[in-house]
């Protein structure tokens, strides 16, 4: 069970402060781009872990609460002045609040179905929220899309983006690990593992699946905030865009879904991968090709991901290694 | 001695098939009341109705002078009425203290505490102490044995501090040393104060432990009252022989 300890608050320490050093001292912009969205990927796993990853419930629409968060930013702000560039970013709390609200509802119905037909009934959300998008023109102007006000950031103007992604996929980290050390991941991993005894032992399934559905919500939305913003176009086929949920979830299946630092390290694989087939062949898609290849990887090789096969791989050794007369070596968990 | 448990009426229909057809008995408080039939008798489709898992077509149930108005497994669970499975069901990848702790019943508010704070941690290794696993409280339920899963399962809806247990053929599949050891326990919680309902095809225990028994056939209460009696009632001999 994951708590407090000097080692691993140390590897968060380092990690996140090697990650926050990254735009100030490298200065070519292509880097720091890929940076960001390396980092919005990275938070978009782990928010997706959250709730799929720790309740075994896949959801393939958290990308709709993605660009809702875009749109809502970005109809705020054509009302309200961005001031010096910074204020969007102040309101992103609100915007993950208001979102995460506003999908309690439409999860309770979902919640109704189980397995297969809650991931189907979640990727129809997803192409309804896309819909809405393309047809609600008052509101979001259709396929023209949304212009979101450009700030003047001084100089190196990726930075105050990456910095906001970094502090949102941070926040998605500290949320997963609070989780999954509270009674609320227990009750969570509960539900994963047999839900139907979970309920006959008193734990409020649909409650605590709503209540990491909704933390999962918000902190989708706040990175999708920061992605409009960024990109200052929001377009209904990008905002709320399949590919980028289908991404998020390789990057949690790559990385080892329930566990902490998984999705985020699937998510520091994939990305720059990607970035890197896009630039090198052209806006071709072929990265598409590369995508299902990972899967098929992962599906053969690594079937539970990254870390849980290290986990099992360190174990293995551990085991073989010979024992002390005095020690009985005994398996310990995975790492998580 | 009150009743604990009522049903009455009860009735659950699959399709043309009446699983369970307008069936009425009461568990007594303090008793350890066994419910036996032959296979397909509709026992588990009974404990289903009991616990919330399935919604009866027409009947009531009454728990501790309640009627159940909107059967629900938690809720019921909350308010002392638990089951165990006849499949040894434990969460695998969880630890067996965590197994437990997940099972106490805790308000809303304390869903943002630690997951295994003190107090709860000590309450599961005094249970895992008392049924002969704490030994293993940090080991995953999912590498115990079949009669090791069996009595976790058992040891989990003790969290909760329920009033009455529904055992669901607790001795299946599990071997002699184990049978003795589930029936141990269940007399040791009964002595302090703990009403049973068990379903069991082991006539052995059933007789040496249960008072009163129930039997069931075709869905419904062919007969009922002590052991002695029951087992040498035509019906009951009937009903398991046939005639």
């Amino acid at each position: 069970m994951s708590r407090i300890t000097p080692h691993g608050l140390a590897r968060a320490a380092v990690v996140f402060g090697l990650l926050a050093a990254y735009p100030f001292v490298v200065h070519a912009d292509w880097l720091v781009n890929i940076g960001v969205f390396t980092l919005m990927y990275a938070g978009l796993a782990s928010a997706w872990n959250l709730f799929s990853g720790y309740t075994g419930y896949i959801s393939l629409g958290q990308a709709a609460f993605f660009g809702i968060g875009a749109y809502t930013l970005g109809i705020t702000f054509n009302h309200v002045s961005i001031g010096s560039g910074y204020r969007p970013f102040y309101v992103l709390p609100l915007i993950g609040v208001a979102v995460a609200i506003v999908s309690v509802p439409i999860a309770w119905i979902a919640l109704r179905t189980r397995a297969m037909t809650f991931a189907i009934v979640t990727l129809m959300l997803l192409f309804i929220v896309q819909q809405l998008a393309f047809n609600l023109r008052s509101l979001t102007h259709g396929s023209q899309g949304i212009a979101v006000p450009q700030p003047s950031f001084s100089s190196n103007f990726d930075r105050p983006y990456y910095l906001a992604m970094l502090g949102v996929l941070a926040l998605a980290m500290l949320a997963c690990w609070y989780v999954r050390s509270s009674k609320l991941g227990l009750m969570l991993l509960s539900v994963r593992e047999d839900e139907e005894k979970a309920r006959g032992v008193g734990v409020r399934v649909t409650g605590a699946k709503l209540i990491a559905f909704a933390l999962s919500v918000a902190l989708t939305a706040m990175l999708g905030g920061v992605w409009g913003y960024y990109l200052f176009y929001i377009y209904p086929e990008s905002a709320i865009d399949p590919l980028v949920m289908i991404g998020a979830v390789l990057m949690t299946f790559l990385g080892g879904k329930g566990t902490l630092w998984g999705p985020m390290i699937g998510a520091f694989v994939l990305v720059p991968a990607q970035q890197w087939t896009l630039t090198t062949y052209g806006a071709t898609r072929l990265y598409l090709i590369a995508y299902a290849a990972v899967f098929v990887v992962v599906l053969v090789l690594l079937p539970r991901g990254i870390l849980p096969s290290l986990g099992e791989l360190v174990e293995s050794r551990r085991f073989r290694a010979p024992a002390r007369p005095d020690v009985t070596p005994r398996p310990k968990r995975a790492v998580s | 001695m009150s009743a604990l448990l009522v049903a009455e009426g009860l009735t659950k229909r699959f399709g043309g098939v009446a699983a369970v057809a307008d069936c009425s008995f009461a568990v007594d408080e303090g008793s350890i009341t066994a419910l036996v039939g032959p296979n397909g008798s509709g026992k588990t489709t009974l404990f289903n109705l009991l616990t919330g898992y399935l919604t009866a077509d027409r009947g009531s149930v009454s728990f501790a002078g309640r009627r159940v108005r909107r059967p629900d497994p938690t809720r019921l669970y909350r308010a002392g009425l638990t089951r165990t499975f006849q499949q040894a069901r434990v969460f695998p990848q969880l630890t067996l203290v965590e197994n437990l702790v997940v099972a106490i019943q805790q308000p809303w508010r304390a869903i943002g505490r630690r997951a295994l704070g003190r107090a709860d941690g000590e309450r599961a290794h005094r249970l895992l102490e008392e049924f002969g696993l704490a030994a293993l409280a940090g080991d995953r339920a999912g590498s115990l044995s079949y009669g090791q899963k069996k009595l976790l399962g058992f040891a989990t809806v003790l969290m909760g501090e329920p009033r009455l247990v529904l055992l669901d053929e607790p001795a299946a599949g599990v071997n002699p040393v184990m049978i003795e050891t589930i029936e141990r326990h269940v007399r040791e919680l009964h002595a302090r104060g703990l009403t049973f309902l068990i379903v069991e095809h082991n006539m052995n225990l059933v007789m040496r432990l249960c008072d009163p028994v129930i039997v069931l056939d075709h869905g419904t209460k062919l007969a009922a009252g002590p052991p002695s009696e029951v087992q040498s009632d035509p019906r009951v001999l009937d009903a398991y022989l046939g005639s």
